[in-house]
């Protein structure tokens, strides 16, 4: 089977985001990128599942030079091969979406893996968008995932519970945490990486229909009062809240 | 040419969920602003009570039935919805920012080559323009966009916009029966998680860091939480852990909240949490270390031991409710 997982170069999490001077862009210098954190959960789900079938796997990320990193890290994981689409362009989803459908359409892959958000935009809908441009079925935030044959049985995160949803290949999931427990790359994953040649071309083109107005802060907020230092100050927080601020 | 607005409302066993009223109400304000119809679909079997989203400034709402739909089908929604949007040549569309709706926007914007602004909290028109707020980075940064394409779509965060009822007016429902809808993508069975209220919906949530120092003394949390009505939440190093279940995760991966109260117990507030929780309304947090950076960010603190401090809050609680 021929398995894809597209992956994004982003922020750390823990970084601390500086918005450039005329306020259109976030401002790199000094910011670490890594891996998607959701999209570990990707290329692990799409490495069990060629384990388990066979296949050839394949990461695809759209972006400038620095996201060899990323894709050096899922070679290391083990996935076979990485495709670059290069472009340093902001694009904004669907025109992500549109070109890396034409690629997963040229290589006719028949699974295609991707987090369920990139914790940069936060817009969580890469995957549904790609499998709507391809015609693949899609299930997205998934928790739970099973292939039988051509049939797939997935869980789906929802409020308060969980969607059991079927479907059959070819087909997009979206990953979730709580999937699996991405795997450390080895050593010799680690060197076999660096030795591989990641493949180079150029993202196909699309328009942008999101026009950035301006980035902000949010409005910092007022620390607030310290009631107290130990169990005493409860009656009085507990009055604040419901005389108060009327919260409970 | 003029705009035209759609409003998807969202039904779950029949009933409306409230983000769809947020969305209708929203739709409503957007519709005057901007001098332009608006309408209302909503896919579903039976609906209780549909009439009455004629509360929130809906006059016309279209019902696509069909007893297959009772449940969420990506395919079927995606067919149903973007052929609709097409006949009555919707210039926006409106959706709530839930699971289903994050899921259906984007496969609605590949059918209608539409661009798309996802969990937006503030819609604003300005030169007949609408300019939507998101928060990026998990809150760390907001984003105003305009979208430049002919199909516009919006899903707005839940709990943020107001559902206020204008008046008890009825909206006029017409029933379409949908005829073999398309379900290569269906939910076949809907596991719930038992009594327990979403961290994503809730008004209150008591959320637990570190702090809690094992598994067993989450039950304070939830002793609190089951007291307030409220919904458990957790940090990430607590989830890591395996203490709590990642559908409890407040943060940047985890989930963005904006309850109305947030109860921090034991989390000092590393930057991805406070990312995902700071546009909460009102903050309370209990930690031990007075430089905790929560309390940057608290409405009210107490610096103190959270095993000796949450008894007190249970029964001064108690006291309260009875």
């Amino acid at each position: 089977m021929k398995i894809a997982v597209c992956v994004s170069h982003v922020p750390d999490t823990a970084a601390k985001i500086n918005i450039k001077d005329d306020g259109k862009g976030i401002d790199k210098t000094g910011v670490t990128y890594v891996v998607n954190p959701y999209d570990e959960f990707a290329i692990e789900e799409a490495l069990k599942t060629k384990e388990k079938f066979g296949g050839d796997t394949v990461a695809i990320s759209l972006g400038g030079e620095a996201n060899k990193e990323t894709l050096r890290k899922a070679l290391a994981m083990g996935i076979d091969n990485a495709v670059l689409l290069k472009d340093d362009s902001q694009r904004d989803s669907l025109s992500v979406a549109k070109a890396l459908a034409d690629e997963i359409k040229s290589q006719n892959f028949e699974l295609v893996f991707f987090g369920k958000q990139s914790v940069d935009f936060d817009n969580s809908v890469t995957g549904q968008l790609t499998a709507e441009l391809l015609g693949y079925n899609c299930i997205s935030v998934v928790v739970d995932f099973k292939l039988e044959g051509n049939k797939i049985i997935a869980e789906r995160e929802i409020e308060g519970g969980k969607e059991v949803v079927e479907t059959i290949l070819p087909a997009v999931i979206t990953t979730q945490k709580g999937l699996n427990e991405p795997r450390y790359a080895s050593l010799k994953g680690i060197m076999a990486a660096k030795k591989k040649v990641i493949e180079e071309k150029p993202a196909s083109s699309a328009n942008n229909f999101v026009e950035v107005v301006t980035m902000k802060r949010p409005a910092p907020k007022q620390a607030g009062k310290i009631i107290g230092t130990d169990a005493s100050a409860v009656p009085e927080l507990i009055r604040l809240l419901h005389e108060e601020a009327k919260v409970i | 040419m003029g705009n035209k607005i759609l409003v998807l409302l969202e039904q779950r066993n029949g009933q409306i969920k409230k983000p769809s009223l947020e969305a209708a109400k929203s739709a409503f304000d957007l519709s005057a602003k901007l001098s332009c119809e608006f309408e209302t679909a909503v896919i579903g079997n039976e609906i209780d009570n549909l009439e009455s989203i004629g509360n929130y400034g809906v006059t016309k709402v279209k019902h696509f039935k069909n007893s297959e739909l009772l449940n969420y089908s990506p395919s079927a929604y995606s067919k149903i919805l973007s052929k609709y949007a097409k006949e009555t040549g919707a210039s926006i569309i409106i959706v709530s920012n839930t699971s289903l709706g994050k899921d259906l926007a984007p496969r609605l914007a590949a059918v209608l080559d539409a661009g798309l602004a996802m969990d937006c909290i503030s819609l604003e028109v300005t030169n007949n323009e609408i300019v939507a707020t998101r928060p990026i980075y998990a809150g760390k940064v907001l984003l105003d966009v305009k979208l430049n394409s002919s199909v516009k779509i919006f899903t707005l965060r839940p709990n943020v916009f107001s559902a206020a009822k204008l008046n008890d007016a009825k909206a006029e429902v017409s029933v379409v029966n949908v005829d073999n809808p398309d379900l290569s993508t269906k939910v076949v069975e809907i596991k719930k998680s038992e009594g327990k209220i979403d961290v994503a919906q809730a008004e209150i949530i008591v959320a637990g860091g570190r702090g809690m120092k094992s598994r067993e003394h989450f039950q304070l949390i939830d002793e609190l939480s089951q007291l307030l009505g409220a919904a458990s939440g957790a940090s990430r190093a607590v989830v890591d852990a395996g203490w709590r279940p990642h559908s409890e995760q407040v943060g940047q991966t985890g989930k963005t909240v904006s309850p109305t109260l947030y109860i921090a117990l034991g989390i000092s507030g590393a930057i991805q949490h406070l990312a995902g929780m700071r546009s909460s309304k009102f903050i309370v947090a209990v930690n031990k270390d007075k430089d905790a950076p929560i309390f940057q960010i608290s409405d009210y603190g107490i610096v103190g031991d959270v095993f000796e401090i949450v008894p007190v809050m249970i029964e001064e609680i108690k006291k309260i409710k009875s």
